[in-house]
Order: structure tokens, then C-alpha cells, then sequence
């Protein structure tokens, strides 16, 4: 049970990326793969996030004139998970924009089917 | 503690259903469930900017994206039986 | 069968990066580098937010970078989708509820984001935040209202424009000092608005570049 307190977190951040991964990995519709990818993103931001946290620590704001800077914590992760998540939904907005110009040009949706490199 | 043990499985169900359905309309919209509960955590990991941010990108915006693109493509099922 | 191989193959790399990781505590103090910006923050910049400071100050050209991502996004998405478009009697129009609704509530939102981007160094929140919400507003105009439509060359000309100053405040910093984005203006009282140096202006450039950027891939999604 203390195991359970100390890495319910971790456990959190590191099955949303297995449930991204396999579904990347195993799935046939496109639009369910581009669906994992965006659970592996939500994932790795939130391993970034627990990886800067400091026990009985407040967030990194001075609002009252004499707070404790030993406190804090850490805020640097913080200022690249937010550069993360914005680029993220631009990826897969070109992503999904790729998969509307397939499905012209094929009229199925079935990465086994769609096969048009040959050598 | 025993609300956020509870937070974390709710979202791991979710993202397991939202890899078995085969309407691909609902399985977006869990999807965008799992965006909101994972703002929820970064809430109580102190880091309120970053669960701004996610609040209103990973769980508007993104679910509005999908849906366009399942309007244009084929909405119902993916039910093709590989051979 | 390749359900089963790569549930296998995930077992096994997630075991190896469990043996990996274990060995970094929970909630142990592990800053080195950020020491020196919690406790220097606030005499060097002005700015009340630690994480601001850090966005636009500290480490301003990364965030240069990212805007640069985010453009070639939208540009490479308006390459894709050329010259493909709907016609004009497949739109359903809006029902009464929506179209009363997008009426009202259109000004609210956009005055939210604007409240958002301008107080991002005193409260949580920021140029990405506002201009996220900003273009959620921009979606509900586009569903609801169908006579009143905001024009789209507008949007374009806002983007460009919001990208052009950043670099002009970044090469004043330059001209007027020693380095790329110097803040070079006086760093006010702590906790009122005008504070901080340039940290206000090159968020509110940044909240219109956002906006109008992520409404412009919802647009071209819509057509």
C-alpha cells in the first residue's frame, strides 16, 4: 500500500504511454493511430511535470510580498511542457491534414490496403 | 490521496476503451475526457500555467480538430477484416 | 499475431525503463539551475511569475523557436489542403439556440483571452493560454453566426504582423545593448501591471500570433 502512495503517478504518466504505444503500434485505422500519438504526448508532459515536484511545495508565484523561496517548486520543467503542448496540437493538425488528402486519393482508411511505394 | 488514486484509474480505463471502440466519433470524445483529467493532475502537481494550457488546448481544441477530420474521411466503423 | 508480438515487446521495454528510473526519489529537492532563478527572479526581472521570467527572459530563444514551428505548422497544413472545398448548399444552417447564443457570448470570450495575455506576469497564465481561448472563440463564431463572418485576410495579416514585432523588440535589444532580447526598459513596482520591462509587450504579441494562428488551422480544416 505505501508502494501505491509513493508512485500513483508514475504508474498514471507511464500507462497512458503503453496505451499510445500499442495502439501506434498494433492498430489499422489511421485515424485511431494519430488518437495514440496523442496519448503518448499527454503522457511524456506529465512525466516531465512529476519528475520538478518538491513535497509541501507551493507554486512558483511571489502574489504575497514574504514567501518563502526555498519552498517552490521547480520551474523549469513547467516552461517546457508549455512550449510542448502547443506544438503538439500543431502536429497533429498537419497530421490529420495528411490523412484527408489519403483518403481522397485512396477512398479507404486501412494502412494494410494502402500501399503505393513500390520500388 | 485517495481522491487522486481514484483520478488515475478513471483516466487508464478511459484510455482502453477509447482503444476498443469501434465508432471512431466516440472514441474521440473519451479521448478528450482523458486530455481534461490529465489537467486535473497538473492542477494538484502545483504547476497551475501548465494545467491552463492543457485545460483549454488538449481538450477543446484538439477534440474539435478530430472531429473535422472524421466529417470529411469516413465516420462509422473500421470493421475491414484483414486477410 | 501482431497484437501478441508487440504486447510482448512492450512488456519487456517497460520493465527495462522501470530498472532505469528507479533510482530518482520523489519529491526530493533536486534543483541546481533553479536555485539561482527563484532566488534572483524577482530583483533581476520584476515580473511577480517565476515561470514568465523564465519563458521570456531566461530562456527567450527557445521561445523564438517554437513561434517558428508553430508558422511552418500552419503553412505546411495550408499547402496540404489546396484547392479543395465544400459546396455551398451541403452547410446546414445553425439552430435558433446557437445562433442567439453565438451572438452574446463572441465578445465575452475574446475579452477573457485578452485579460489572459495581458496579466501574465502576475497571475497564472500567458500568451498561449489567451490565445488558445482566443481561438475557441473563433470556432463558436464560425459554428454559430453565418452571416457575420470574420474575414479571413485579417487573421492572416494579425499573424505575420504579431511575428514581425517580436524580432523588432529582440533586435532593438540588440542595437541598444549587448545581446538578442535585452530588456532594456525600467522594471516597475513589483505586482502592478507595468512591470517587468519588456516581459508585457512580448506576450501581447505572442497572445495574437497564437490566436490567430491556431484559428487559422481550424478554418482551413472546416473548408
Amino acid at each position: 500500500m505505501n508502494f501505491l502512495y509513493q508512485n500513483i503517478y508514475y504508474i498514471g504518466a507511464f500507462g497512458l504511454i503503453f496505451i499510445g504505444l500499442y495502439m501506434a503500434a498494433a492498430k489499422k485505422n489511421l485515424i485511431k493511430i494519430i488518437i495514440g500519438l496523442g496519448f503518448i504526448d499527454t503522457g511524456i508532459n506529465l512525466f516531465l511535470i512529476i519528475i520538478g515536484y518538491v513535497q509541501k511545495g507551493t507554486a512558483p508565484i511571489f502574489s504575497k510580498p514574504g514567501l518563502n523561496p526555498a519552498q517552490m517548486v521547480d520551474p523549469v520543467p513547467q516552461a517546457l511542457v508549455l512550449t510542448a503542448i502547443v506544438i503538439n496540437v500543431a502536429i497533429l493538425g498537419l497530421a490529420l491534414g495528411l490523412a484527408i488528402r489519403l483518403y481522397r486519393h485512396y477512398k479507404t482508411l486501412n494502412v494494410r490496403k494502402i500501399r503505393g511505394l513500390k520500388w | 490521496m485517495i481522491f487522486i488514486i481514484l483520478l488515475v484509474i478513471i483516466m487508464l480505463v478511459g484510455a482502453i476503451v477509447s482503444c476498443i471502440f469501434e465508432d471512431l466519433l466516440s472514441a474521440v470524445i473519451v479521448a478528450g475526457i482523458v486530455s481534461l483529467i490529465a489537467a486535473i493532475l497538473f492542477y494538484f502537481l502545483q504547476a497551475p500555467d501548465v494545467a491552463m494550457a492543457e485545460a483549454a488546448i488538449g481538450a477543446a481544441l484538439t477534440t474539435a480538430i478530430f472531429v473535422f477530420a472524421i466529417k470529411k474521411t469516413k465516420r462509422q466503423e473500421e470493421n475491414e477484416k484483414d486477410n | 499475431m501482431r497484437k501478441i508480438i508487440s504486447f510482448i515487446l512492450l512488456i519487456v521495454i517497460f520493465v527495462g525503463i522501470y530498472f532505469a528510473l528507479a533510482q530518482i526519489p520523489y519529491g526530493k529537492n533536486k534543483m541546481n539551475v533553479s536555485k539561482h532563478y527563484i532566488s534572483n527572479g524577482l530583483k533581476e526581472n520584476g515580473a511577480a511569475n517565476i515561470v514568465t521570467s523564465v519563458v521570456l527572459n531566461y530562456r527567450g530563444f527557445d521561445t523564438l523557436g517554437e513561434i517558428t514551428i508553430l508558422f511552418i505548422g500552419a503553412v505546411g497544413l495550408g499547402m496540404i489542403l489546396f484547392g479543395f472545398e465544400t459546396k455551398k448548399k451541403d452547410i446546414k444552417p445553425a439552430s435558433l439556440i446557437l445562433k442567439t447564443g453565438c451572438k452574446f457570448l463572441f465578445p465575452f470570450i475574446l475579452l477573457l483571452g485578452i485579460y489572459i495575455f495581458i496579466h501574465g506576469h502576475l497571475t497564472p497564465g500567458g500568451g498561449f493560454q489567451g490565445g488558445a481561448i482566443i481561438a475557441s472563440g473563433f470556432l463558436l463564431n464560425y459554428l454559430g453566426c453565418s452571416k457575420k463572418r470574420i474575414s479571413e485576410k485579417g487573421i492572416n495579416i494579425i499573424e505575420s504582423l504579431g511575428g514581425a514585432i517580436f524580432i523588432v523588440i529582440g533586435l532593438l535589444g540588440l542595437f541598444l545593448g549587448d545581446y538578442f532580447l535585452l530588456n532594456f526598459l525600467p522594471k516597475g513596482a513589483v505586482n502592478t501591471l507595468i512591470s517587468g520591462g519588456i516581459i508585457p509587450l512580448l506576450y501581447i504579441t505572442i497572445g495574437l500570433k497564437v490566436g490567430a494562428e491556431l484559428s487559422g488551422i481550424i478554418y482551413k480544416l472546416m473548408e
